[in-house]
């Protein structure tokens, strides 16, 4: 499609120091419900993740590395995304235009299918009501409708944000937006300035100049520090992370021990 | 028609088939789905005009500028403010849910005060002119020093109005809550004769030697220091973390050196030994602008070369002689201290030791090094008149003794308190107010502050929260939360530019709360007389407006005021010693006591482990308690239903007989608890870490009631130096469930 959109994001784990600061501006952007007791992560709604990766050594050679983890939106290979091909109530999309794997709340009935294709753990459930304590349902914000019981939920690359931002462009005459017109909300709020967002396939956005997408590979990086999660599931992610720290790069396609000779990740 | 077996289950069937077949159970199915999801309870946020308010954040004594976003008269959001000198629009995670302690559930709406153990409610007027009441009859009896005050800072109009009331009623008796600042205050006030603030050039340092400082865990001003350590990086700079637990800091950093706890003021002093040996430090800088050196050299060439330290610290002289060369090698190296957040003082001489690597390589108020900021010095009030009853009880020593003969360097010894009034027969505080700190939760030893805050007859809490101090608590006048109120923010810590920031009201306060400020000066005026004459404002909002005159319209448009052509002072100019130089040793450095590792308390046989704190960005341990976003975020690693991980090396863990996940019983001196076990091998053998900010019994469901207060576990451990608390940790003991 012409000028299509691709958007994606480059995260540093150099940069990132797991503060957990995008998990929380997430929330409240996009009014995620929280319950007494959220311990228990298989439950509990997220639609940023920090992860922990360790080098699997011992005291004193072990290493941490901390792992972002917002939904891939997967592109797969003309935008089969393994979420998208298994909805039958077709409540999750792929977006030609953006790039962005939306999730129709009002569709989905609940079957979870895509929890089980997904294999990054993105897609969350809601077995509760989302209520709020007396009072705190004031801070919803009302760009974002809350999830009832019953439904999947997922990041949505904070998409009412690109509806704004497209809105004011439009108000102004404009037909395009420029880059920091649209960030999302985990982006904007990182104190240490690891996430970047943006167009891939725009040549000026800085997740193009990090992330070296190669068309012809599938959006494989051209950046040696760049990798991304799982990528021989062929799943075409939009997410790129960079890493100094070999084991770190090797991690993010969880291999097994003695799995890779040299060849990979070269 | 004859109803017989077969025409009854052939009705049966065929009715169950056809009612399958039509679309009746799906279409049921669905509107009963799609009727229960729409249960009244499911809220539908309001749309409403959008508009953003400029602020700077009080959480905590960081500094960070903020942009609230509001929905009509909701605040549904907090930003980083793009351009704001400390944060630039980055966050920290306590911030961004701070509309969560706005609409918390456990605000104080109204003033109250117990009456039989029961909280009652009461008007402004009523609990202005009870206090009155009660503090006229004390200065009466000739009791004014009994009055107290313990705030979270001593800087700023707040704190200022507090300690002005105290000093003009008659009582020296004003409290700072404890923190590595005090220290950091008192290593300059000795060394250089400024009574300033340190400052941390972080991002144009190319060598940061952290001293177990949590740089990327809430250490100073968060917002500042998570900045300042991606451009470090981006410089190409290089950190090492020297902490015996691989803590974010230490993940994120070049180096992690572990060391035996409570020994790295030993591995500074033998880092200086390799340096001074060596002559790798600045010559230049040590003949110009400093004296005492040679003392210095002498104490430290006898008392420090690296086999004695490396047998104090666990580190191989080989590293400890590899660390210093590349540190003193360095362009611009800078050492740091004070553990983890920097919630407790500390050993003054570990402060001193590592402020003194700075001096050995002469980088002190240079580009990337620590600067001397001045205190801020917009608050110029008119000189108090004092009448005879504040004249005598000025003349009162400090309950804790700060400032007397036995710790005359402290100014603040709040860890004593509890000590003092438990040791008494009749409680030395009779009235103690509490205002933006909760000590009950904060301070060492839980035991022992909660009898003492039993004790205290009158404890007037101005906190905006239902917290653990407020619950012991007489009188609570509720203050508005720091997005319904202006106040000045006169520093941000760690910062090295002078900077004063303002935090303005976003919404009308949501309750019948009122200003600190405010009730400060009704009170005075109350009281009247010399009192009342010394607070000439109609109110705290004309105080403030006035006290910031010069800044007001900056204040007011920008959110803050900055120096930002501050460079450190010159050199020439920068110390206010005897020598006007940097003093390596002086009369008052003399009479300290001598570098002691500070040993834990509890004996080696019963408690064979140490107990050590650490802080996570994702549990706000301040006087603030971590709104439920914060506790959401929280690694399964860390809490898991309502019990707290303890982190253990696998090899410990295995004498112990204790694997992942199993339950334990962690006994200090001071405490047991049930904990469960997490093994990690970022922690040396031989050490426990448990996080701080946890085992609330005040605040909601979301907080109240989940892991353990460290605190409660701890003891305070006197510097033999300072007076200042400088425990580190404590001896434990874990054992199987």
């Amino acid at each position: 499609m012409e000028n299509a959109k691709k958007f994606g994001m480059v995260i540093d784990l150099d940069k990132c120091t797991g503060c957990g600061a995008c998990m929380v501006a997430c929330m409240a952007e996009n009014n995620i419900p929280f319950r007494a007791d959220n311990t228990d992560k298989m439950l509990s709604i997220s639609w940023m993740h920090v992860y922990k990766l360790n080098n699997r050594k011992l005291f004193p050679d072990y290493e941490e590395c901390y792992l972002p983890r917002p939904c891939q939106h997967c592109e797969g290979h003309g935008g089969h995304s393994p979420c998208v091909s298994v909805c039958p109530a077709t409540a999750t999309d792929y977006d030609m235009d953006t790039g962005i794997v939306s999730q129709i709340y009002p569709r989905c009935f609940g079957c979870r299918y895509c929890m089980a294709a997904c294999p990054y753990h993105v897609r969350q459930f809601n077995w509760w009501d989302p209520l709020w304590p007396d009072g705190m349902e004031k801070m919803l914000n009302p760009s974002v409708s809350v999830r009832m019981r019953g439904v999947v939920e997922k990041c949505s690359f904070c998409i009412q944000r690109y509806q704004q931002a497209k809105d004011r462009a439009y108000m102004e005459g404009r037909r395009e937006i420029a880059e920091d017109e649209y960030q999302t909300a985990c982006t904007q709020a990182c104190p240490a300035g690891a996430i970047v967002f943006g167009d891939l396939n725009n040549p000026e956005h800085a997740v193009h100049q990090l992330a070296q997408p190669d068309p012809a590979r599938h959006g494989h990086s051209k950046n040696p520090r760049a990798f991304r999660l799982l990528e021989r599931l062929g799943t075409n992610t939009k997410i790129y992370y960079l890493s100094s720290r070999e084991w770190v790069r090797k991690a993010g396609d969880n291999y097994l021990e003695g799995e890779f000779k040299s060849k990979a990740h070269s | 028609m004859k109803v017989d077996r077969r025409s009854f289950l052939s009705f049966i069937l065929g009715g169950a088939a056809g009612t399958a077949l039509s679309p009746l159970p799906w279409k049921l199915t669905d509107d009963f789905s799609i009727w229960s999801q729409n249960w009244p309870w499911t809220p539908v946020p309001q749309k409403g005009e959008i508009s953003y308010v400029n602020s700077a954040c009080t959480l905590c004594p960081g500094g960070c500028g903020i942009s609230v976003k509001k929905v009509d008269e909701r605040v549904i959001k907090i930003e980083g403010l793009k351009g704001h000198p400390v944060n630039d629009g980055g966050l920290c995670i306590l911030g961004l849910a701070g509309a969560q302690l706005l609409y918390g559930a456990t605000r104080i709406q109204t003033p109250i005060k117990k009456v039989n153990g029961r909280w009652q409610k009461l008007s402004w007027k009523e609990a202005i002119t009870e206090l009155a009441a009660r503090l006229k009859e004390l200065r009466a009896k000739g009791s004014a020093h009994t009055v107290a005050c313990v705030a979270g800072s001593d800087r700023g109009t707040v704190p200022e109005l507090f300690s002005r009331f105290l000093a003009v009623y008659g009582s020296p008796n004003f409290f700072r809550t404890p923190s590595i600042w005090d220290s950091y205050e008192l290593a300059l006030y000795l060394t250089q004769g400024t009574r300033s603030m340190a400052g941390f050039d972080i991002e144009n340092a190319d060598f940061i030697l952290s001293f177990g400082s949590g740089l990327i865990e809430g250490w100073g001003s968060p917002g500042y220091m998570f900045r300042a350590k991606g451009l470090l990086r981006k410089n190409g700079g290089r950190m090492d973390q020297i902490e015996s637990r691989l803590s974010k800091t230490a993940a994120k950093s070049d180096h992690w050196i572990a060391i035996n706890p409570g020994t790295e003021g030993a591995l500074a002093l033998g880092l200086a030994y390799v340096i001074i040996k060596e002559g790798l430090y600045n010559q230049n800088f040590i003949d110009q602008y400093t004296t005492g050196f040679s003392d210095r050299k002498k104490r430290v060439i006898d008392g420090f070369p690296p086999e004695i330290v490396s047998k104090m610290t666990g580190i191989s002289t080989g590293t400890i002689v590899a660390l210093a060369k590349d540190f003193a090698r360095a362009r611009k190296p800078l050492a740091i201290c004070g553990q983890g957040q920097g919630h407790l003082p500390g050993n003054l001489q570990e402060f001193l030791a590592v402020h003194t690597l700075n001096a050995l390589v002469g980088n002190i108020n240079q580009p990337g090094g620590v600067w001397a900021v001045p205190e801020p010095d917009y608050i110029d009030w008119p000189e108090l008149e004092m009448d005879g009853v504040a004249s005598e009880g000025l003349q009162q020593t400090r309950i804790d003794g700060a400032g007397s003969y036995r710790y005359p360097n402290a100014r603040y010894l709040l860890h004593r308190l509890p000590q003092v009034v438990n040791a008494s027969d009749e409680s030395p505080v009779q009235v103690l107010f509490v205002v933006d700190a909760n000590p009950v939760y904060s301070l060492q030893d839980t035991a022992s502050v909660k009898k003492a805050f039993e004790k205290i007859p009158f404890v007037v809490s101005f906190s905006s929260y239902m917290n653990e101090t407020t619950a012991l608590a007489d009188l609570v006048l509720p203050n508005h939360v720091f997005l319904e109120r202006y106040e000045d923010v006169p520093v941000a810590y760690g910062f090295p530019k002078p900077i004063i920031g303002l935090a303005r009201p976003a919404i009308e306060p949501l309750y019948n709360t009122r200003y600190v400020g405010d009730v400060v000066i009704q009170l005075a005026k109350e009281l009247g007389h010399a009192i009342g004459a010394a607070f000439p404002w109609a109110d705290y909002a004309t105080c403030l407006e006035e006290t910031l005159s010069d800044n007001w319209d900056t204040l007011v448009e920008e959110g803050y005021v900055v120096d930002a052509e501050f460079n450190g002072t010159d050199l020439a100019d920068a110390f206010e010693t005897d020598s006007a130089k940097f003093e390596f040793n002086n009369n008052e450095i003399r009479t300290l006591a001598g570098y002691n590792p500070v040993k834990a308390e509890g004996d080696e046989a019963s408690y064979p482990l140490l107990l050590v704190p650490y802080d996570t960005m994702r549990l706000a341990s301040g006087y603030v308690g971590s709104p439920p976003f914060l506790v959401k975020a929280l690694e399964d690693t860390i809490l898991t239903g309502s019990q707290v991980l303890v982190e253990v090396n696998p090899a410990t863990a295995k004498q112990l007989g204790l694997s992942e996940g199993k339950t334990a019983n962690l006994t200090t001196p001071k405490g047991a608890a049930r904990v469960k076990v997490h093994l990690s091998n970022g922690i040396m053998p031989g050490v426990v870490a448990i996080p701080r900010g946890l085992g609330h019994t005040a605040y909601d469901k979301f907080l109240a009631g989940k892991g353990v207060n460290y605190n409660q576990l701890s003891s305070p451990v006197e510097d033999p130096a300072s007076g200042h608390d400088a425990a580190w940790g404590i001896r434990a003991k874990l054992s199987r469930a």
